[in-house]
């Protein structure tokens, strides 16, 4: 042996060990395919509202090119903190209780590493956004996933986690409207979670990155309930509701001791978030539901669309009450998640992702984002069917 | 407006059957509403949106800006009735400002537009004067841009 290219022990071991997203080599075969329909896709397919690309191109026309202060830009945390009381009920000072991320997955990663001691553990449920469990592993922290019944809608139940908590609970995720399964959590389920985390003293870490895209009923935060602020890391971002994906600018709103630890975090390995994209928040700060409602609008559309069309073949799927994902159960097409994915893509070229990539769980499951054009989801919707159909018949 | 009134604004090729999914209504309902609506007048009719400057013809449209006397009775409606009744008219309007009737129309050749004005609008009697326009290139028709721009391709598969 020489040179040192392959040595596996020069990779940290919590690193080594963590297989890649399952999402990953899907991607590389979809990716060498033509003419593919995909419903495969996590972000919105509306380009970011003109007004707000124009907002960006004119900072830096103006020669807007700098760090800003670790925390971000003064005048936008202070638009968040507006925004954050207006639609979510919960306020939170512009000074100390805001920081503004590269995206919602930073700041996760940093609420993660301020607040876990190796060995402590973080709640989530499955099936989950892909890297809840990687990055609680990466902070030397213990994954806790906590497989949601298909039949209460993947709706997460306090029984679940009261069942779940150990002394060394640090730590509750909760992200509805869901990724990838579209379900939102009722109120009630929602303030028995929260109760638990203050009989046990935890954190709730609310991933609200969907809240704006809630159908049939206004979105509740954990960080609006009477004494949960002061336990609650509140993390949303711009990707979703605005369309603003690849400006990657998320925030978190929390007590000050806790977004002061993210913060030195922040400080220490991003320094700050890119200056454009904070101007651009700030001019979507300016009229959000203008451009929100009539995106948000279509995507209803979709949502009753496809789940008509899912039920109408015969599949059952939970109605997805938010985000932009259909969760139809395959399972009697008699395939596995993967196997209906990979058959799907050749047979009728329609990329969709299998369930399990989202936690066990998912097996059964294959994930269909709506955030694709009606024509395009209507044509998927023929072929899905056409595809599903045959694979029933040859079962039966 | 209605929601189911938007999406046929949007697209009046939507079979009854996908509107029906999309509004979470039967596919009944929403044929009874359309049926309803075209029974009233509320739609009119359903046409295509063309980019007549792809298609090799000859096509000439303009804008005419008419000063008209309102009359006693009826102010402009009688006028402006029987101004739009000309084939050549695709739209008319009623405006405020300087001007009051607002005229779209199109004709074969300039020749034929400026006959238009000089033979059968301006002669009307109330017409007081024309103001006479010619288009030259369309860029946005009934909200729909008339260049295709490249589209942005995302990734196929993402979380």
């Amino acid at each position: 042996m020489n040179g040192s290219k392959s040595r596996p022990d020069r990779i940290a071991s919590h690193v080594r060990t963590m297989p890649p997203s399952g999402i990953r080599d899907f991607f590389d075969i979809v990716s060498t395919m033509k003419d593919v329909i995909s419903l495969g896709i996590g972000e919105p397919d509306f380009v970011t509202p003109w007004h707000i690309r124009e907002s960006a191109i004119y900072s830096l026309e103006r020669g807007i090119t700098s760090y800003t202060s670790n925390l971000g830009l003064l005048k936008l945390r202070q638009a968040l903190a507006g925004y954050v009381e207006r639609v979510f009920g919960a306020s939170y000072n512009p000074a100390n209780e805001v920081l503004v991320t590269v995206g919602v997955s930073e700041a996760l990663d940093l609420a993660m590493r301020a607040i876990l001691e190796p060995g402590d553990e973080v709640i989530f449920h499955e099936p989950c956004y892909v890297s809840y469990g990687p990055v609680i592993a990466f902070a030397y922290g213990k994954p806790v996933p906590i497989q949601t019944d298909p039949q209460g809608g993947f709706v997460l139940t306090a029984a679940q986690v009261a069942a779940a908590i150990t002394p060394r609970t640090r730590a509750i995720i909760l992200n509805y409207p869901n990724n990838p399964t579209g379900a939102c959590l009722p109120e009630a389920e929602l303030k028995a979670i929260c109760d638990l985390a203050v009989k046990h003293d935890l954190i709730v870490i609310a991933d609200d990155i969907y809240a704006e895209l809630s159908y049939d009923h206004p979105h509740t935060s954990a960080a609006s309930l009477p004494g949960l602020k002061d336990r609650t890391i509140f993390l949303h971002g711009f990707s979703k509701a605005w369309a603003m994906t690849g400006f990657r600018l998320g925030y978190a709103c929390g007590p000050a001791d806790l977004i002061g630890a993210m913060m030195k975090i922040h400080q220490y390995t991003m320094l700050c978030a890119p200056i454009t994209s904070q101007e651009a928040a700030i001019e979507a700060l300016k009229h959000p539901d203008q451009d929100i409602n009539g995106m948000k609008a279509e995507y209803q559309r979709r949502r009753n669309f496809i789940h008509a069309s899912f039920t109408e073949m015969g599949l059952p799927c939970p109605r997805p009450a938010g985000a932009f994902y259909a969760f139809p159960n395959i399972a009697a097409t008699g395939m596995t998640s993967k196997a209906f994915a990979y058959g799907l893509l050749e047979a009728e070229k329609v990329a969709v992702v299998p369930g399990t990539a989202f936690g066990p769980c998912g097996e059964g499951y294959v994930r269909c984002s709506y955030a694709t054009s009606m024509d395009q989801i209507k044509e998927a919707m023929v072929r899905f069917k056409r595809f599903a159909h045959q694979r029933m018949a040859a079962k039966a | 407006m209605d929601e189911l009134l938007k999406l046929l604004k949007k697209n009046a090729l939507e079979t009854p059957e996908d509107l029906a999914k999309m509004l979470d209504l039967p596919v009944a309902a929403v044929k009874a509403k359309i049926a309803e609506y075209e029974k009233s007048g509320v739609i009119r009719g359903y046409q295509a949106v063309v980019n007549q400057d792809q298609l090799d013809i000859n096509l000439v449209t303009a804008v005419i800006e008419v000063k008209v006397t309102p009359e006693r009775e009826g102010g402009f409606n009688h006028i402006a009735e029987r101004i739009s009744k000309f084939e050549e008219v695709q739209s008319l309007y009623l405006m405020s400002g300087t001007f009051d009737l607002l005229i779209f129309i199109s004709g074969q050749s300039l020749k034929d537009v400026a006959f238009f004005v000089s033979d059968k609008l301006a002669t009307i009697p109330g017409v007081i004067s024309t103001s006479t326009h010619f288009m030259l290139k369309t860029y946005k028709d009934h909200g729909v841009l008339m260049e295709t721009e490249d589209e942005y391709e995302r990734l196929k598969v993402s979380p």
